[in-house]
C-alpha cells in the first residue's frame, strides 16, 4: 500500500516528460538540424584552414584580427551601435512620456509604428530620391542654405544610416517606453503631486528609476535590430558603401560571395561570443534590479487571463 | 492659459513629427500617381547625372493611373514575384504554426530536464543576428540541395525560435488551476493543448503572426545569400532592381508591394503591440 502513490507519482512524472517531450520535438528537432548542429560544424571549421582542411589553432581568428576589412566594418558596427542606441532611447523616451501625458494617442501612435510595416525595398526608391547627390533633400538645402552635402558619397553616409534607423524603430520603442511607464502605479505618482512635487521631480524620481528594467529590454531589442539596418544600406549602396558605412553584414555577405568560409566561419563564432555575453550582462544587470520589476509583472498577470 | 498652450505645443510637436514619419510614404503614393514624363523630367538629375536639382511635385500635375494599369496588364514578372514572397510568407507562417506553437505549449505547461538550459538556448538563438547563423545555414542547406530553393528560406524561417518565445509569454498566463482541473475530469493532453491552449493563447500567437508576416514579407539577407535564381526571388529583392530609369513602374510596384503589409499592419497593430510588449518581458 505505501508503494503505490510513490509509484503512481513516478509514473506522472515519466508521462508529463513524454508529453512535454512530443510537443517539443518537432520544433527541437528542426531546430537541431538548420541550426544547432551545424553551428557547431562552423566551430569546429573556424579552427581549420578552407582549403586543405587542417588543423589551424587560431590561425583563422589572427587571421580575421589582421583583415583590414574586417577591423574597418567591427569599428563601423560598433560605432553605428554606440550612436544610434542613445539616440533611439532618448528621443523615444521623450515622445513616449510626452504620449503618455495624452488621451488620444492611438492615431500617434499609428504613425510612429508605421515604418515598423513598410518593407524596405519599397522606401528604398524614395531614399535614393531624397539622398541623392542631385536629390530632393539637397533641392531643398541649396533653396535654403545655398551649398549641398554629398550624402552617400562621404562621411554623412553613415548618417544617413543612423536617420533610416531611427524611422524605422523610433514606433517600436516608443510603445516598449509606454507600456513600462503605463506600468508605473498612478497612486504613487499621485500621491508625490499631492506632497507638492513637481513634473519634473515626478518624472526624475519616481518615473525615470522605475523605468530601468525598460532600458535594459530596450537596449537589448533595439540592438539587435541594428544589424537590420543591412537591408537599406545594401539596398541603397550596394555591396560596396562608403567606407563609413561598411558594416560587419556587408563583409558577411561578400565573404559568402566569395567562398571565404573560413574567415567567416571564425568570425561567425566570434560573433556568437561577443553577443551571447552581451545578452548574459544584460541579463545579469537586470536581475540585480529584479525587485523593481515584481509588482509590475503581478500587474501584468492579473489582466492577462 | 499656460496649460493650454503647452499642450498646444505638445500637440503641434508630436503631429508634426508623425508627419515627418510618414512623409516618404507620402512621396511613394504621390510617385505612384504620377506619369512617367512628369517622373522623368522632374528627376532628370538624378536620373542621368543632368546639371541641377531633382524636382518632386506633391501632388501630380496629370494623375495617372496608368502606372498601375502597366503593372496590371504589361509585368507578368511581378506577379511572378509576388507570388513567391507570398509563398515564404504563408508557409513559414504555417510551419511556425505546426512546429513553434506546440513547442511554446511544452515550455510552458510541463516539467522535464534540462527545460531551463533549452530555453536559455532558445531565447539565446532567438537574438542572434542572420550573419552569425548565415553559414550554418548555408552548409546543412547545400548538404541537402536545397539551395537556390524557396525551401532554404521557408525551413530556417519556420525554426526561428522567435515565435517560441513570444507564444510562450501567452502560454504562461494560463492558469494552471484550470488545466488540473480539465485533467481531473478526464480530459487528455493533447485536448488540453486543442481546447484551452489554443482559444486562451490566440492572442500571443497572432501577436506572433502579424510580427513575422512583417518580418518574412521583407527579407533581404536570406534571399540574397541563398537564391540566385531570379525567378525564385521575393518582392524585396524584385522592386530595387527596377530602377529610376522606369520611374512609374518602380512607384506603383512599390506601393502594390505595400499593401499587404499595411493591410496586416491595419488590422493587426493591436495584436502588433501586444507583441512588441511580449517580446521584452524578461524571463
Amino acid at each position: 500500500m505505501k508503494a503505490y502513490p510513490k509509484l503512481s507519482l513516478k509514473k506522472k512524472k515519466k508521462k508529463e516528460m513524454m508529453t512535454a517531450f512530443l510537443f517539443l520535438a518537432p520544433s527541437l528537432l528542426g531546430v537541431s538540424i538548420f541550426i544547432m548542429i551545424p553551428f557547431l560544424d562552423v566551430v569546429r571549421r573556424s579552427f581549420l584552414t578552407a582549403v586543405t582542411g587542417k588543423f589551424t589553432g587560431v590561425g583563422n581568428y589572427k587571421l580575421i584580427f589582421h583583415n583590414q576589412a574586417f577591423l574597418l566594418a567591427a569599428k563601423n558596427t560598433f560605432r553605428f551601435a554606440a550612436v544610434c542606441l542613445p539616440l533611439l532611447i532618448v528621443i523615444s523616451l521623450f515622445i513616449a512620456v510626452l504620449l503618455s501625458r495624452m488621451k488620444q494617442v492611438q492615431l500617434l501612435k499609428s504613425a510612429y509604428l508605421f515604418p515598423m510595416a513598410v518593407p524596405a525595398a519599397t522606401v528604398v526608391l524614395i531614399w535614393k530620391l531624397l539622398f541623392h547627390k542631385q536629390g530632393l533633400l539637397n533641392a531643398f538645402l541649396e533653396r535654403i542654405f545655398g551649398n549641398t552635402i554629398d550624402f552617400m558619397g562621404s562621411n554623412t553616409a553613415f548618417w544617413v544610416l543612423v536617420i533610416s534607423y531611427i524611422w524605422k524603430n523610433l514606433g517600436y520603442t516608443v510603445i516598449l517606453w509606454l507600456a513600462g511607464i503605463l506600468g508605473i502605479s498612478e497612486a504613487i505618482l499621485e500621491a508625490a503631486r499631492v506632497d507638492g512635487a513637481s513634473e519634473s521631480v515626478c518624472f526624475f524620481r519616481i518615473i525615470l528609476p522605475n523605468l530601468k528594467p525598460t532600458l535594459y529590454t530596450i537596449t537589448v531589442l533595439s540592438f539587435l535590430n541594428s544589424f537590420k539596418v543591412f537591408r537599406e544600406a545594401y539596398l541603397v549602396a550596394g555591396s560596396y558603401p562608403h567606407e563609413s558605412m561598411y558594416l560587419l553584414q556587408h563583409l558577411f555577405n561578400n565573404w559568402f560571395l566569395n567562398l571565404e568560409l573560413d574567415k567567416m566561419a571564425a568570425a561567425a563564432v566570434l560573433l556568437a561570443v561577443v553577443l551571447t555575453g552581451f545578452i548574459f550582462l544584460l541579463q545579469f544587470l537586470w536581475d540585480d534590479r529584479g525587485e523593481d520589476e515584481k509588482p509590475e509583472k503581478r500587474k501584468k498577470k492579473e489582466k492577462e487571463p | 492659459m499656460k496649460k493650454i498652450c503647452s499642450k498646444i505645443a505638445k500637440g503641434v510637436l508630436l503631429g508634426s513629427m508623425a508627419l515627418v514619419i510618414c512623409f516618404p510614404v507620402y512621396l511613394l503614393f504621390i510617385g505612384s500617381f504620377t506619369g512617367t514624363a512628369e517622373l522623368t523630367e522632374n528627376l532628370m538629375p538624378v536620373l542621368a547625372e543632368v546639371k541641377g536639382m531633382a524636382k518632386f511635385s506633391l501632388f501630380p500635375q496629370y494623375p495617372t493611373l496608368r502606372n498601375y494599369l502597366e503593372l496590371l496588364f504589361d509585368r507578368p514578372d511581378f506577379y511572378v514575384v509576388f507570388f513567391n514572397s507570398m509563398k515564404i510568407v504563408f508557409l513559414t507562417l504555417a510551419g511556425q504554426f505546426l512546429a513553434g506553437v506546440p513547442a511554446a505549449w511544452a515550455f510552458a505547461g510541463f516539467r522535464f530536464p534540462g527545460k531551463n538550459l533549452l530555453f536559455t538556448l532558445y531565447i539565446i538563438l532567438m537574438m542572434l543576428p542572420f550573419q552569425v547563423t548565415m553559414l550554418s545555414n548555408y552548409l546543412v542547406l547545400n548538404h541537402m540541395g536545397l539551395i537556390d530553393t524557396s525551401w532554404s528560406i521557408i525551413l530556417p524561417g519556420i525554426f526561428s525560435t522567435f515565435p517560441v518565445f513570444l507564444i510562450y509569454r501567452a502560454f504562461s498566463g494560463i492558469p494552471k488551476g484550470l488545466l488540473e482541473a480539465a485533467r481531473i475530469d478526464g480530459a487528455g493532453e493533447w485536448q488540453l493543448f486543442i481546447k484551452i491552449g489554443l482559444p486562451l493563447g490566440s492572442t500571443g500567437i497572432l501577436s506572433a503572426f502579424v510580427l513575422g508576416f512583417l518580418e518574412y514579407f521583407s527579407l533581404i539577407e536570406q534571399p540574397l545569400a541563398f537564391l540566385k535564381d531570379k525567378s525564385l526571388w521575393p518582392l524585396s529583392l524584385y522592386l530595387p532592381e527596377i530602377g529610376l530609369a522606369d520611374s512609374g513602374y518602380a512607384f506603383a510596384a512599390s506601393v502594390v508591394a505595400l499593401i499587404p503589409a499595411i493591410f496586416v499592419f491595419l488590422l493587426g497593430q493591436d495584436y502588433l503591440e501586444k507583441g512588441i510588449v511580449a517580446s521584452a518581458m524578461k524571463e
